[in-house]
């Protein structure tokens, strides 16, 4: 058994032998589907049929690996991270979707889904940004392949995350502010997903998550998948044995089941996803949705979803806007259901903490969305036996951030 | 089917039979507060309007335009709940007996418990729902739930949907099949799309049941020149604003019934 919790024998089975999800209705069992008004039926219809196609397609394939290679940076270094295994008595590697162009992971789907987009013949692409690294990645994929972006943002996270909002306007996108609602993340989706059933003919939606509705989870997941498949070599020819456990921190969850997917049928690689434990347990203090929500559907899918008892969505609180959101990909839902994936949540102060260790220790400072692994490392490494491989998934880097942990802090710049 | 479906057959019976079209009126719930939404329920019954769609309100209505996203907020922030707009509707049934339907998002059924609120709903009088976010394959115990419990679930066509999924969606949906005239989300515009007769005829080739046509449409002459093409018309972001602009008004409830009566003139003159 490779869980705190353990899955049932059954569980183990279907994950070793058959995991083949979402099925052809997009579901991870319980999880997901395609909950839409119904002027999003036909599109998200043609995406899937689309995406099908690409998938198979070696030209498109071989142009998206082309971009990740000399656009992209990629493969991401797995640096050894000397003085914190030092530290903690374990060996821990760093995967450095950091080093990214544009700073973090968000650059693979947006890749991934701008070469579709033209695919589709779609002139338009909207987005939308929580952190602001999606949206610049998205900025910068339409940037490069010469197609008009336009990207949705709450007024809470343009004012934490000032630089990337220039950035998309240095890229030629016009970044969209949000009023309503908690001017977060939730409420930029739900603005783009106006614009989307109002724009369907020329727009396509890059969604920043393995969230929304189907195709889009199972879409993201497979672009993203580039970290983990790199992360499985790599870590096989410098340790020569697959890591004992891999973390990752959780938003929607796109970077976590990006380099958890290859992992799946490997049993003994525990997988451990960190969510955003804010400043306390009470609803709207935090966004762990596996701690402190229930099952619902919330744009576009049906997954765990922060609420209150009359069924309307929460607001949440993390340090980090990219974290800052009330539900989470379907796929970590069903993957904690067979007891394959573990999740936790990691408080602001705590986050924080990590942040300092690996700048310090390192000299990396990471997003503040990663930093919320790193926050979880001291207690995660008990359950590692001493020597043990560890893989942090360094999801993006620190700059966006500097302003706002000095202000955390109470530091004046 | 039970006879809760009934009350809208009915009525759509009652009307064919004079020739005349369908005017549905939608109003957010609880907006300003659900003691005006009974007021003006009963109001507009009395002024001639034919059915009733509550909006219930929502966090997150990502379907809806300013005008219903405000309503939305106004509701929530007088206190509504599902359980607030299932007793209104109680309050209402003692007075009038208008087809009242809810429109509403998934979510908050779902958190009520899908086959608690079914039995609540048909209890309370509500005759059935148009659940936005749910095409019909998505949750098909959802729905036969509903069905089975007798409440009439309305599905969406779009301008955009094929000739197939019009099909499907005429054959599953109940009560009526609602034909939203533009791509987008609800609020008022300007003028109507140029195909509307057309599109509406080719949905009235697949539906046995009433085709009413509804998003964006405001003033009485679209309502009218709507009313020529399908069996029926709804107007919401229109009758929203009002309540927006009168909130505290005393004549609140006199202003959106009457002109609620003059659209739903305008319809039946057709
Ligand atoms: C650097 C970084 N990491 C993580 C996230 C969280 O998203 P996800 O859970 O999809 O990886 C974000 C989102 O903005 C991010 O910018």
């Amino acid at each position: 058994m490779w869980t705190l919790s353990g899955g049932s024998y059954s569980a183990v089975l279907m994950v070793e032998k058959q995991y083949n999800m979402p099925d052809a209705r997009g579901r991870f069992g319980p999880y997901g589907g395609a909950y839409v008004p119904e002027t999003l039926v036909p599109v998200l219809d043609e995406i899937t049929k689309a995406y099908k196609a690409v998938r198979r397609d070696k030209a498109f394939q071989q142009e998206f690996k082309h971009l990740l290679e000399t656009y992209v940076g990629r493969p991401s270094p797995l640096t050894f991270a000397t003085r914190l295994s030092e530290q903690f008595g374990r060996k821990i590697w760093l995967k450095r979707e950091d080093l990214n162009h544009t700073g973090a992971h968000k650059i693979n789907n947006a890749l991934g889904q701008v070469l579709l987009a033209k695919r589709l013949g779609k002139k338009r692409i909207i987005a939308e940004t929580g952190a602001g690294q999606h949206g610049v990645a998205t900025a910068t994929a339409c940037a490069l392949l010469g197609l008009e972006c336009h990207v949705y943002m709450g007024a809470e996270d343009m004012r934490r995350q000032q630089p990337n909002v220039y950035r998309m306007r240095l890229l030629g996108a016009e970044c969209i502010r949000v009023d309503a609602g908690t001017a977060t993340l939730k409420d930029a989706i739900n603005e783009a997903l106006r614009d989307w059933v109002t724009n369907v003919e020329d727009t396509h939606y890059i969604i920043g998550s393995a969230l929304g509705p189907h195709p889009y989870p199972m879409m993201v997941r497979d672009f993203q998948s580039v970290i983990g498949k790199e992360a499985r070599k790599q870590i096989l020819k410098s340790e020569g044995v697959l890591p004992d456990l891999i973390v990752a921190c959780v938003g929607g969850g796109s970077n976590a089941i990006g380099i958890f997917h290859p992992f799946i049928k490997d049993k003994d690689v525990r997988l451990v996803g960190v969510e955003a434990g804010g400043r306390g347990s009470d609803l709207g203090d935090h966004a762990a949705r596996f701690e402190g929500g229930r099952l619902g559907v919330f744009q576009g899918t049906s997954s765990w979803v922060l609420q209150n008892e009359d069924g309307q969505i929460t607001g949440t609180h993390s340090v980090s806007a990219g974290l800052d959101y009330a539900s989470i990909g379907p796929e970590h839902a069903w993957l904690r259901d067979l007891g394959r994936a573990e999740y936790m949540s990691c408080r602001d102060d705590q986050a924080i903490a990590g942040l300092h260790l690996v700048a310090e220790k390192e000299g990396i400072i990471p997003a503040l969305e990663s930093a919320h692994a790193f926050g979880a490392l001291p207690e995660l490494v008990e359950s590692v036996p001493e020597g043990g491989v560890i893989i942090v998934n360094v999801s993006g880097r620190g700059d966006k951030d500097v302003a706002e942990v000095a202000r955390y802090e109470g530091v004046q710049l | 089917m039970s006879n809760k479906e009934n009350r809208i057959k009915k009525t759509f019976k009652a009307l064919h039979k004079e020739n005349k079209k369908a005017f549905i009126a939608y109003i957010g719930a609880g907006d300003p507060h659900l003691d005006a939404t009974v007021e003006m329920v009963c109001a507009m019954a009395e002024q001639g309007v034919d059915i009733i769609e509550l909006g219930v309100p929502f966090s997150d209505p990502m379907a809806d335009g300013k005008a219903n996203q405000a309503a939305a907020e106004r509701g929530l922030a007088s206190g509504t709940t599902l359980r607030g707009v299932l007793e209104a509707v109680r309050r209402i049934r003692e007075r009038c007996q208008i087809p009242i339907l809810f429109f509403t998002y998934l979510n908050p059924i779902l958190a009520y418990g899908a086959e608690q609120f079914a039995q609540d709903a048909v209890e309370a009088g509500v005759d059935g729902l148009l659940p936005l976010d749910l095409p019909p394959e998505e949750d098909p115990t959802f729905l036969k739930v509903m069905k089975q419990a007798g409440l009439a679930t309305v599905h969406l066509a779009a301008p955009n949907s094929t000739v197939d999924r019009r099909q499907t969606l005429a054959k599953r949906s109940r009560g009526f099949l609602y034909y939203v005239c533009r791509l987008g989300v609800t609020g008022e515009r300007t003028s109507l799309p140029e195909d509307l007769a057309e599109q509406v005829a080719s949905l009235k080739t697949s539906a046995s049941i009433p085709v009413c046509i509804g998003f964006g449409i405001s003033t009485p002459e679209q309502a009218a020149l709507a009313a020529s093409a399908g069996d029926g018309v709804i107007v919401g972001s229109h009758l929203v604003n009002i309540i927006a602009e009168n909130g505290s008004n005393p004549d609140l409830v006199t202003l959106v019934a009457n002109r609620a009566g003059e659209l739903a003139a305008a319809v039946h003159g057709v």
